[in-house]
This record gives C-alpha cells, sequence and structure tokens, in this order.
C-alpha cells in the first residue's frame, strides 16, 4: 500500500452504556455533588399502552353506529361506603397537583376545564386554594404525610379524600418544592418559612401500615360524617397486595399511578427507577380486587402517561373504572409548548424537554409562583383547552369502546386486547397478536 | 347536659349530634361514658362546647378539634388531637404515639407522658406534657410550643423547622439540626403562659432549657449531607 493510498477508519462511535446524556450526567455531579433534580415522570422507554392494540368487531362481534348508537361514559365512585358518591361525565380525572408546585391560574384553569366536561380535579401537597374548590365542580382533597394546609372546614369542603401513600413518579418517596417557589403564600399555607427548601415526609406522622390505615380511615369518615369517598393512592409498587391493603383497610377507590406519571419535583434516579410502568400494574391490581370480590365496587383510578383516547379506553379494557391525567393536562393548558422556543432556549432547554419546574421559572406561567410568568396564563382560556382535550380523549374512548361492539366504556374488557411484543402480553396478560399466548399463563 | 353512654349509643350517634350542634348551642357540657378505647371519639367538633370522656379512649380522639373543650378522664390511643386547629384538649393519664401530631392550634395538655412522635409536624398547636416524651418527638416540627416537664427521648427535634422546644429534664439525644438555644424573655413569658394555661402551678420558667432549629438543614448543601 503506497503512501497515498486512503486508509479507511471507522466512523466514531458512542457508547450506548455511556451515551451523551449519561455522560453529563456526570460530569454535572462531579461538578455540583448533588442528585439532579427535576419535574415530570420517566423519560426512558418502557412497555406502554403503544404496545396493545384493540381487535375490534368483526364476524363474532357487533359495532355499534358511531353518533347513532349511545356509548356511556358515566362513572360512579365511591358508593362503597360514602353517602354522596361522586358522579362523573366521563371516565377521565386530573390527578393531584398542588399550589405550590403550580401557579394559581393553572389550578384554576385546571378546575374550570375539569368542571366544563363534568369531572374532578384534585388537590396536592399544599392544602386547597380557593381559586380551586370555586372554579372545581367536583374536588377531591389530598390526605398526605406532610398535611399542609390540612383543615377541618377544607376537609368538609371537598367532594372526595385521597390519602396518598405514594405516587408513580416516586414510590416511597416525599415532596419536594425547592426554595425558589416558597413564595410568601405558598409558605403561609405550609406554615413555612418563606424561600427554604420544603422536602416533606414520605410517611403519613400518625399512621403506618394497613391496620392503622383501617382507623385513619375510619377518623376521616367520621370527621367527614361518612358523606365523602375515600380514595387510597399508590405509587405502583405491589400493585396486587397495595390494592388488597386499600379495600381490607376500607378505602371506596383505589388510584394506581404508574412511573410515567409525574412529579413536581424529585431526583432523576428516582423517578427513572423505582417503581413500575402502568401497564404492568394494571392486571395485578384488577386481579387483588376481583380475587376479593370487589371489582367495580372499589373503584380503581389508573394513571401515569395516559395521553389519548386509545390510552384511556385500554386501561378501562384492563380493567379501570377511571383514569386520570397529569401531564397530559399541563400539556393542554400550554406546558412545553414550542411558541415559546426562544425562552425555552434561554433556560436551557427546548420545548417538549423543559423539565426543571422546581426552578420556579416555567415561561408558560404554569409550574411558578413568580406573578409576572404565572399572570401569562390565562385561565379562562387554558381551561378551555383543557376542556377540549378531555372531549377529545372522550370521543376517542367512545370510538374504539363503538368499534369494539359496547355500549358502555365499562364494557370493554381484556379480552378486546391483544400485544404487539412478548413484554406487553406479559405485563397486560392478553394475548400476543396472532397468537393465543400470554406469557406467564398456562405453564408458558 | 347530654350524657352519652358508648356502651348503648353508636359512636357515629355522639359525633353526629356534636357535628350537629350549632355555635350558639345550650348543650355546652357533653358526657361521654365507657368509651372502652373507641377510635375516633369525639373528632372534627367546631363549636365551643366541653366534652368530658371517663375512661380510656382510642385512636385519634379530638382528632382535626376546632373550639372544644375536651378532657380525657383515662389515656389516649395514637395520634390524640391529631390536626387541631383550635380549642383545648386535656388527657389525664398517659397518650400514646403521636400525640398531637401536625396541630395548627389550640393547646394539649397531657398529665401523664407521651410516647414516641409527640408533636410530629406540629404546625403551631401548644403542647404541654407534664411527664417525659419518647423518641423522635417534634419530628419536622414547624410551629408552636412543646413544653415537656419531664426528660426527652432520643433524637428530639430532628429536622425542624421553626417550632420551639422547652424541656426540663434530661434530653437522651437532638435531631439533626436541632440545637439548644438561649432562653430569652419572650420564652420565659411564653412559658409563664402555657404553664398557667396548663394549671401547671410549682415549676418556674428558668427551669426550662429550649431547643429549636440550627438552621443548617433549611437550604441543601452538599456539606450538610452528614445529617441525612
Amino acid at each position: 500500500m503506497s503512501k497515498t493510498d486512503h486508509v479507511p477508519h471507522t466512523v466514531p462511535r458512542k457508547s450506548a452504556t455511556f451515551d451523551d446524556y449519561t455522560m453529563s450526567e456526570i460530569r454535572r455531579a462531579a461538578a455540583t455533588g448533588i442528585y439532579d433534580i427535576r419535574g415530570g415522570g420517566t423519560k426512558k422507554k418502557v412497555p406502554h399502552f403503544d404496545d396493545i392494540q384493540f381487535l375490534g368487531a368483526s364476524m363474532s362481534r357487533y359495532p355499534l353506529e358511531g353518533y347513532r348508537e349511545k356509548c356511556d361514559t358515566s362513572v360512579v365512585l365511591g358508593a362503597r361506603f360514602a353517602k354522596k358518591p361522586i358522579e362523573l361525565k366521563i371516565p377521565v380525572t386530573i390527578a393531584g397537583m398542588s399550589f405550590g408546585s403550580l401557579s394559581a391560574q393553572a389550578k384554576e384553569a385546571l378546575g374550570r376545564g375539569a368542571s366544563a366536561m363534568g369531572t374532578s380535579t384534585t388537590t396536592g401537597d399544599g392544602g386547597m386554594t380557593a381559586e380551586e374548590r370555586g372554579h372545581s365542580k367536583t374536588l377531591v382533597y389530598q390526605y398526605l404525610p406532610s398535611r399542609y394546609g390540612m383543615n377541618l372546614a377544607d376537609l368538609r369542603k371537598a367532594d372526595a379524600i385521597e390519602i396518598v401513600i405514594g405516587q408513580g413518579a416516586k414510590p416511597g418517596g416525599g415532596g419536594m418544592l425547592l426554595g425558589q417557589k416558597i413564595s410568601p403564600r405558598v409558605a403561609q399555607m405550609r406554615t413555612l418559612p418563606e424561600g427554604i427548601d420544603q422536602r416533606s415526609a414520605c410517611r403519613h406522622p400518625d399512621w403506618t401500615g394497613p391496620d392503622d390505615l383501617e382507623i385513619k380511615i375510619e377518623e376521616l369518615r367520621e370527621l367527614t360524617d361518612w358523606e365523602k369517598p375515600i380514595y387510597v393512592k399508590v405509587g405502583a409498587a405491589r400493585p396486587y397486595y397495595d390494592t388488597a391493603l386499600a379495600v381490607k383497610s376500607g378505602a371506596d377507590v383505589v388510584v394506581l399511578d404508574g412511573m410515567q406519571g409525574g412529579t413536581a419535583a424529585t431526583q432523576e434516579v428516582f423517578i427513572e427507577n423505582v417503581g413500575l410502568p402502568i401497564l404492568a400494574a394494571i392486571r395485578p391490581a384488577v386481579q387483588a380486587l376481583q380475587d376479593l370480590g370487589m371489582h367495580r365496587k372499589v373503584q380503581l383510578i389508573v394513571s401515569g402517561g395516559v395521553r389519548n383516547g386509545a390510552d384511556v379506553a385500554k386501561c378501562l379494557a384492563l380493567g379501570a373504572d377511571a383514569v386520570s391525567i397529569g401531564t397530559a393536562a399541563l400539556i393542554a393548558i400550554g406546558d412545553n409548548d414550542p411558541a415559546l422556543e426562544a425562552e425555552y432556549a434561554k433556560l436551557g432547554t427546548t420545548a417538549g424537554a423543559y423539565d426543571d419546574w422546581h426552578e420556579g421559572l416555567d415561561p408558560a406561567g404554569i409550574t411558578t409562583q413568580k406573578p409576572e410568568l404565572a399572570s401569562r396564563l390565562d385561565p379562562i382560556k387554558a381551561g378551555r383547552r383543557l376542556a377540549n382535550y378531555l372531549a377529545v380523549l372522550t370521543l376517542e374512548c367512545q370510538t374504539i369502546a363503538r368499534a369494539c361492539g359496547k355500549s358502555h366504556v365499562h364494557n370493554l374488557e381484556p379480552e378486546d386486547l391483544v400485544a404487539l411484543t412478548v413484554e406487553a402480553a406479559a405485563m397486560a396478560q392478553v394475548p400476543l397478536a396472532g397468537t393465543s399466548w400470554i406469557p406467564g399463563k398456562n405453564g408458558y | 347536659m347530654p350524657n352519652v353512654d358508648l356502651s348503648t349509643t353508636p359512636l357515629r350517634d355522639l359525633n353526629a349530634a356534636l357535628h350537629a350542634l350549632a355555635a350558639d348551642t345550650n348543650e355546652t357540657h357533653w358526657v361521654v361514658e365507657n368509651p372502652a378505647g373507641r377510635h375516633a371519639i369525639a373528632v372534627g367538633v367546631d363549636v365551643p362546647v366541653q366534652i368530658e370522656i371517663n375512661g380510656h379512649v382510642g385512636y385519634y380522639c379530638a382528632g382535626m378539634n376546632d373550639a372544644a373543650s375536651i378532657v380525657v378522664n383515662g389515656n389516649a390511643g395514637v395520634g390524640l388531637a391529631e390536626n387541631m386547629m383550635s380549642g383545648m384538649v386535656h388527657v389525664k393519664g398517659d397518650a400514646s404515639q403521636a400525640a398531637g401530631a401536625t396541630g395548627h392550634g389550640g393547646l394539649l395538655v397531657i398529665d401523664g407522658n407521651a410516647s414516641a412522635r409527640c408533636g410530629i409536624s406540629m404546625k403551631g398547636i401548644n403542647i404541654v406534657v407534664k411527664g417525659s416524651i419518647g423518641h423522635m418527638s417534634a419530628f419536622m416540627a414547624q410551629a408552636g410550643a412543646l413544653v415537656v416537664l419531664g426528660d426527652a427521648g432520643d433524637a428530639l427535634g430532628d429536622s425542624i423547622y421553626e417550632a420551639r422546644l422547652y424541656v426540663r429534664g434530661t434530653v437522651k439525644s437532638l435531631g439533626a439540626d436541632c440545637i439548644e438555644k438561649p432562653l430569652r424573655e419572650e420564652h420565659v413569658e411564653e412559658l409563664k403562659s402555657l404553664l398557667a394555661a396548663a394549671g401547671v402551678e410549682d415549676v418556674a420558667p428558668d427551669e426550662f432549657r429550649r431547643y429549636g432549629s440550627a438552621r443548617k438543614l433549611y437550604n441543601f448543601h452538599v456539606d450538610n449531607v452528614d445529617a441525612y
């Protein structure tokens, strides 16, 4: 080979293990000495509803006529013990998000949008604000380990009480709201000094375990004269046992949140490495309800990565009674809008990737307590966008349900589903498409 | 004077009757007999009536109390007066864990001892314990005062915010970010007032030491990582 001959080189190759993001995180950790904190849910690809397919009707199933034959979407929650169960027009609720993590305008928008569509919204780790109570026809009041802002008058104003044991983004973790967002009003509501980093407790202060929880639920029922449904919310971890124990403790409703579910702020390592994808959690929870003879008597609300009406329909087909949305609701009201790209760029990020919600600098005015940013969000217009989005979710879910021949979305069932991957087939316990194989069943 | 015997009257009826009272009710003094350790007795009372319970109570007695004055002639179970908003709760015997947990206001007086986690996450309630308190008391205590005439167990005031802790006896150990602080004139005045409200006459404020937050954990710094 002469000197002038071209010597082939391999192209530069980056490690799949040490990819750009991983290396940037190592450099960030080395420079700062603190874990990375962010908002949102998992960003890694996990088996999800995209891996599930409806079969639809054909020779052996009759479909219903779209827009002509009725497909009911109503849901009743909490009829097990509560004198005043919740009646929703659609099977999609708004998940708990605190005033503090969100601006008052964002909370108002969520209340307006949910109320317009006949569904509920939920408080968060920071108490109930007058804005959200005023604009939410049906409001679920979260009962959290911190008990920030918890008081008797608000408890009695709530339409339901949700005892939070965990959330999908961080099963086993407590709340976190960093100093930048502890504004005077947030500090006052939480009885904390302004500007401190607030890391709230992960365990309830006055009960531990399912036997105590049963007594706590009795107290909450006595406090509210047995009127209000009591929900128990758990992060997807051990869904069979958690659901069974919640039922044993006297819950009216179990709320199950997968790892795609968002948080206002927590450690990246926690978000990405603890908890189950919601797809893997629904069937064990439903199995627990069925084993106890309580399926459809204790309602199951699932959440974590619900994006469209197909996702809603898949949750219901797997046995849930309703779903809850958080991240999708924030996107609907304006979070991560590409129209704000220039401002995201100034923050060192890009529309669609912005997750430093704990810093309180959200250009969309949603995850902030800065008045000049929060005032950018028009709660009436944003509420309308959420209502539109909820309407689309419902129409899409009905479209699929009718195609499967169902006159109520709750009539969707696992038999309507197949999986596109072996993993999804195993997790959702439905057959791999084109086969009768459900991994883990019948000895296979 | 309504007299409710819980051996014959369901608890639900008692609590429903207490919740139905108007603020200007003439039925201002209630007596409850045979509580027999039942849970959730006299919870959520939001009118200024007096309730006297003759016997031991279970979990969450006087929970979320808002204005009532409740006396327990006996011992109390877990979560006594949890999340109290206002009013007064007085237990003549001992109290179990998490007495006064997350309380926002009012006065809780325990004549005997209180167990672990007394005043956990307290948010403005004042608590006077005439005996001693168990471990992890005043964990993450945010506001209010905890006065202990006896001793405190391990890890008092761990991760405390702005609550004020006064202990007359020994403290087995202080929790993370909790330190002894000087007893200034305003603290003497506060102690005088709380001791008087609790009916303590033979103890002087200067017999107490004060503990509170070093405020080093208010904003995370990697150099404090050993505290976690």
